[in-house]
């Protein structure tokens, strides 16, 4: 009879097939269903650079510190347009090889900002360079590795024609005689980082909505939502990581807003163009990649507004309205 | 398999009807969680969030109970001393008498010290001897000046030679690999407060950080977990090892593993970085190895056992393996592991790593170990019984957890979130099961080294399941998944649950079968460096992860809640540092523990030939 005191081995087999048949239903079959995940229409597949790429972020176990999925709450809006779903990953996690596995990129800790949409957010190939050389040089509190050995340094006359020059500062160099230049391997690193962007959903396709944090917040912000864009929290996301929280910039790499002609000009065009379009006139600065699909008229206004008032620049507002018809020019160009 | 059915019919729903009616106000539990639109503005009120402060509280009481009875003891001590000096004002008072009240006194006392009994009264002419070899120690001198003597283990075990120098070489391996992983682990904890400790490929911290998991995992904890087994295995089935070499094997194969599985992390080859499956598979393949030897063994050793009945411990053992194996080949084959099938798999991994294998073992061991330190039997077998089955049932489902809110079906979200709370029932069946059985026994704990380990690592098995299920709840998610809350949630139970256990089975049985005990003080001071450094590490994890996530609700700026982490983290490497130290000062204990165990093994059986047994 149902003896597990007295006889081992049908203690032994039962927990064993209990354990079994438990693991196939909670975990086998719903990982197989799962697999058949379609990409979504829209998304492109890694090229070979970028999943070496994806390789490099998995050797260095980028996952331990980087999330990679942006949850249906209201807090990871932050992180994405739209919640991550499944289709999201199938370019991305596929098997590596025949000793290692599908990368882990969804990650369960997020010690650094998550990376969904990091091709979008960041997309300067010198920011990256710089950021992964020393995290320092552009994010002072960061508490990122450096990853030295993703780069090179040579005397200035052994620089070949096809190497990438690091614009370093001094003070960040061990050597101050030598140049950093990229590896391989930082490039391809780079490529994956630039190519991390959330696909759009095709017209049929919707996406699920963000959870509220609260009911009470949803409220104000249907309200008084004109009023509440705040330009300095605005430009501490999207625009402080190069261009630095005291709008200096950093020479060689990013230019200063502080004092700048551009910035402090009575006619905002220019400005709000290159927020808009990006720019890339200076050869003694990186590019500027455009801002004008992921920020609204009133939080492109707010920014302007924001460079406009701070750091000793003081120029006229900009609003909303301005904003529109420049943007509206650029489309009918475009056209 | 007809009866089997029976049998689980029978015992969920014929014996067990509050089972069923507690699986229903669970049901219910995840009902009133299906709409999630918590809200933050009264978060300290939230169930998840005060059930939490309440356990940790649990926690700090109780070692305010044990501090209180150290310093009554300390006390007690102080007042003998006083009344040693009030005696000695008395003797000067007698010098001072008169001569006439002096012979007054003499006299009387003269006439009591003439009284006699017959001499007959209790024993007659037998001469005092300790025939049974009931006298532990003769002292004359008891007195230590701070805390209580501990008792020290007698030598009473007789263990053969090849099962002795298996288990000191597992735990002494496991010694080491405890050292060197959180050698690591404290290395990594001081790059949060300086990132720019050094730059070198092999130390950077993606690198380092699975290092340090990995080799308390399989080299620490599971090395001395088979360790310890097999002194219960041998014992509680009454019969030796079924066969030495394949213990032998076992060793060397999971020494292997994490030798190579850390050089190659450390290299930047790594199986996909999935929590604790970072070795790839020819590394793991190593481990699974070690552990098929380890059950073929004790498997054959509990099939030859000399007694009819399986002792619970077994049961936990041999159920901790096989499912181990189980876990690892689903965890390593590449069917179904594409796209988010591999997070599935890995959610469901990672969770039953720590619930299958380390807690399931651990619990059988201290089904063992916890009633023979105490000398009486444990309190109810069926209970550790309903444990069993219920952790097997339970913990399988609960993986998902891990990603609340993640692409991963809803569905399955919800089964896990549901079943975490169904984890209430194991751990309080094994936690009322632990502290009846050290009831009435609670005056034993300051007079022995090993309970304490003990009493914490039950507190906190308490403490940090249910504080773990606590955190699957939707709300509680929402503010601390992905934040140093989890890290200190993971070392609540790793380090307070299995390792404070592991360390008091191994202070109970090491001086056992060696016949050498550690320095009481050093015992004393590696437990109080690793309480407080695990305290220390908690509480600036939990308290930090939660402003982190409050910070992430409100849409501040991402780098604002790196910054309000810094003293945290600074907190937390002080926490680190304390149980690096404890660390070092229990490898020095074993040591003096396991020092040349062969001669000491040829006085033991001369011990025992000379006394016949």
């Amino acid at each position: 009879m149902l003896d597990f005191h007295k006889n081992h081995r049908l203690l032994v087999l039962t927990a064993f097939t209990v354990f079994l048949v438990l693991s196939i239903i909670i975990a086998v079959i719903p990982a197989y269903q799962l697999q058949e995940t379609e990409p979504l229409p829209n998304m492109e597949a890694l090229s070979d650079q970028e999943l070496r790429g994806l390789q490099v972020y998995t050797a260095e176990n980028c996952v331990a510190c980087h999330t990679q999925q942006v949850r249906n709450i209201e807090m990871d809006n932050t992180w994405g347009d739209r919640p991550s779903m499944a289709s999201d990953y199938y370019y991305s996690k596929m098997r590596q090889d025949v000793w290692r596995q599908s990368p882990s990129i969804l990650g369960s800790e997020r010690t650094g900002p998550d990376l969904t949409n990091v091709g979008k957010r960041q997309p300067g190939e010198e920011w990256h360079l710089l950021h992964l050389y020393n995290p320092r040089i552009v994010v002072k509190e960061s508490i990122m590795p450096s990853y030295p050995w993703l780069f090179e340094e040579v005397s200035e006359k052994d620089i070949r024609k096809n190497d990438l020059v690091v614009p370093v500062p001094s003070k960040f160099l061990k050597d101050k005689d030598k140049k950093i230049i990229a590896s391989e391997k930082a490039k391809d690193l780079i490529a994956y980082l630039q190519s991390l962007k959330q696909a759009s959903l095709t017209a049929n396709m919707k996406a699920d909505e963000f959870i509220p944090a609260s009911k009470k917040k949803e409220v104000t912000k249907s309200d008084e939502e004109s009023n509440l864009v705040d330009g300095a929290q605005l430009y501490m996301k999207t625009c402080a990581a190069c261009h630095q929280a005291d709008g200096q910039g950093l020479s060689g790499a990013f230019p200063p807003l502080a004092g700048s002609s551009i910035v402090n000009d009575s006619n905002p065009e220019t400005l709000i163009k290159i927020i808009l379009q990006g720019y890339d006139a200076r050869a003694e600065y990186g590019v500027m990649a455009g801002f004008a699909e992921m920020l609204t008229d009133e939080e492109v206004a707010a920014i302007a507004n924001h460079e406009r008032s701070s750091w000793g620049n003081s120029a006229p507002t900009v609003t909303k309205d301005e904003v529109k018809k420049i943007r509206d020019y650029i489309k009918m160009l475009n056209q | 398999m007809k009866k089997k059915f029976e049998y689980i019919y029978d015992f969920f729903i014929g014996k067990r009807i509050w089972l069923t009616t507690a699986l229903l106000s669970f049901v219910q539990l995840a009902y009133s969680q299906q709409t999630p639109n918590p809200s933050t503005e009264n978060w300290m009120l939230s169930p998840g969030i005060i059930g939490t402060i309440v356990l940790i509280a649990i926690v700090l009481i109780i070692a305010i109970f044990i501090l209180t009875t150290r310093l009554s003891s300390y006390i007690d001590i102080v007042k003998r001393k006083k009344i040693a000096t009030e005696k000695l004002a008395f003797a000067e008072e007698l010098i001072q008498l008169e001569d006439s009240e002096i012979d007054q006194i003499l006299l009387q006392r003269k006439a009591a010290l003439n009284f006699k009994l017959s001499g007959e009264e209790l024993g007659g002419h037998i001469v005092a001897k300790d025939g049974k070899g009931m006298i532990i120690k003769v002292t004359h001198d008891p007195e230590n000046p701070l805390v209580d003597e501990k008792k020290n283990t007698s030598l009473s075990v007789e263990t053969p030679l090849p099962l002795k120098k298996i288990i000191l070489w597992y735990i002494g391996a496991s010694v080491f690999w405890l050292a060197f992983g959180t050698l690591i682990g404290q290395y990594v904890g001081m790059k949060f407060v300086w990132p720019e400790m050094d730059s070198f490929s092999w130390l950077s911290f993606g690198r380092l950080r699975p290092v340090h998991t990995n080799t308390v995992f399989w080299g620490w904890a599971s090395l001395a977990m088979i360790g310890l087994g097999y002194f219960v295995i041998s014992r509680t089935s009454n019969t030796k090892i079924y066969n030495y070499t394949w213990a032998w094997y076992a060793w060397w194969l999971i020494n292997l593993s994490v030798v190579i599985g850390n050089i190659f992390l450390m290299s930047g080859i790594n199986n996909g970085g999935g929590e604790y499956r970072e070795y790839i598979w020819p590394v793991a393949l190593l481990f699974a190895g070690g552990l098929i030897f380890t059950l073929m063994n004790f498997y054959q050793t509990v099939a030859t056992r000399k007694v009819s009945e399986i002792y619970i411990s077994n049961w936990y053992i041999l159920g901790g393996l096989v499912w181990t194996i189980v876990l690892a080949t689903i965890g390593y084959l590449p069917q179904f592991q594409d796209g988010l099938g591999e997070t599935v798999i890995q959610g469901y991994y990672m969770h039953q790593g720590v619930g299958m294998w380390f807690m399931t073992f651990t619990l059988g061991l201290i089904y063992y170990y916890l009633p023979s330190s105490l000398n009486k039997p444990i309190y109810s077998y069926s209970l550790g019984v309903l444990a069993f089955w219920t952790q097997m049932f339970f913990y399988t489902l609960i993986g998902t957890h891990h990603f609340v809110f993640s692409p991963l079906p809803w569905w399955l979200q919800t089964v896990s979130i549901v079943f975490s709370a169904g984890m209430f029932i194991p751990v309080i069946a094994g936690t009322t099961n632990f502290l009846l059985t050290m009831k009435g026994s609670w005056s034993d704990i300051s007079k022995s080294y090993v309970l304490p380990f003990f009493l914490v690592g039950v507190v906190f098995y308490f403490v940090g399941s249910t504080q773990g299920s606590l955190q699957a709840f939707r709300f509680t998610n929402f503010v601390w998944h992905f934040t140093d809350f989890n890290v200190a949630h993971s070392h609540m139970t790793m380090y307070g649950i299995i390792t404070f256990v592991l360390w008091a089975c191994i202070y109970a049985i090491v001086p056992k079968i060696t016949g050498k005990n550690p320095r009481q003080v050093f015992v004393g001071v590696h437990f109080w460096l690793a309480f407080v450094g695990l305290f220390a590490y908690m509480i600036s994890m939990m308290a930090g992860g939660t402003l982190r996530g409050l910070s992430w609700i409100e849409g501040e700026p991402f780098m604002e809640s790196v910054i309000l982490m810094q003293p945290y983290w600074v907190w937390r490497a002080i926490g680190g540092s304390l149980m690096f130290l404890s660390h070092l000062v229990f490898a020095y204990n074993f040591y003096v523990m396991a020092r040349n165990i062969k001669p000491q093994s040829s006085q033991v059986k001369r011990i025992f030939q000379n006394s016949n047994i």
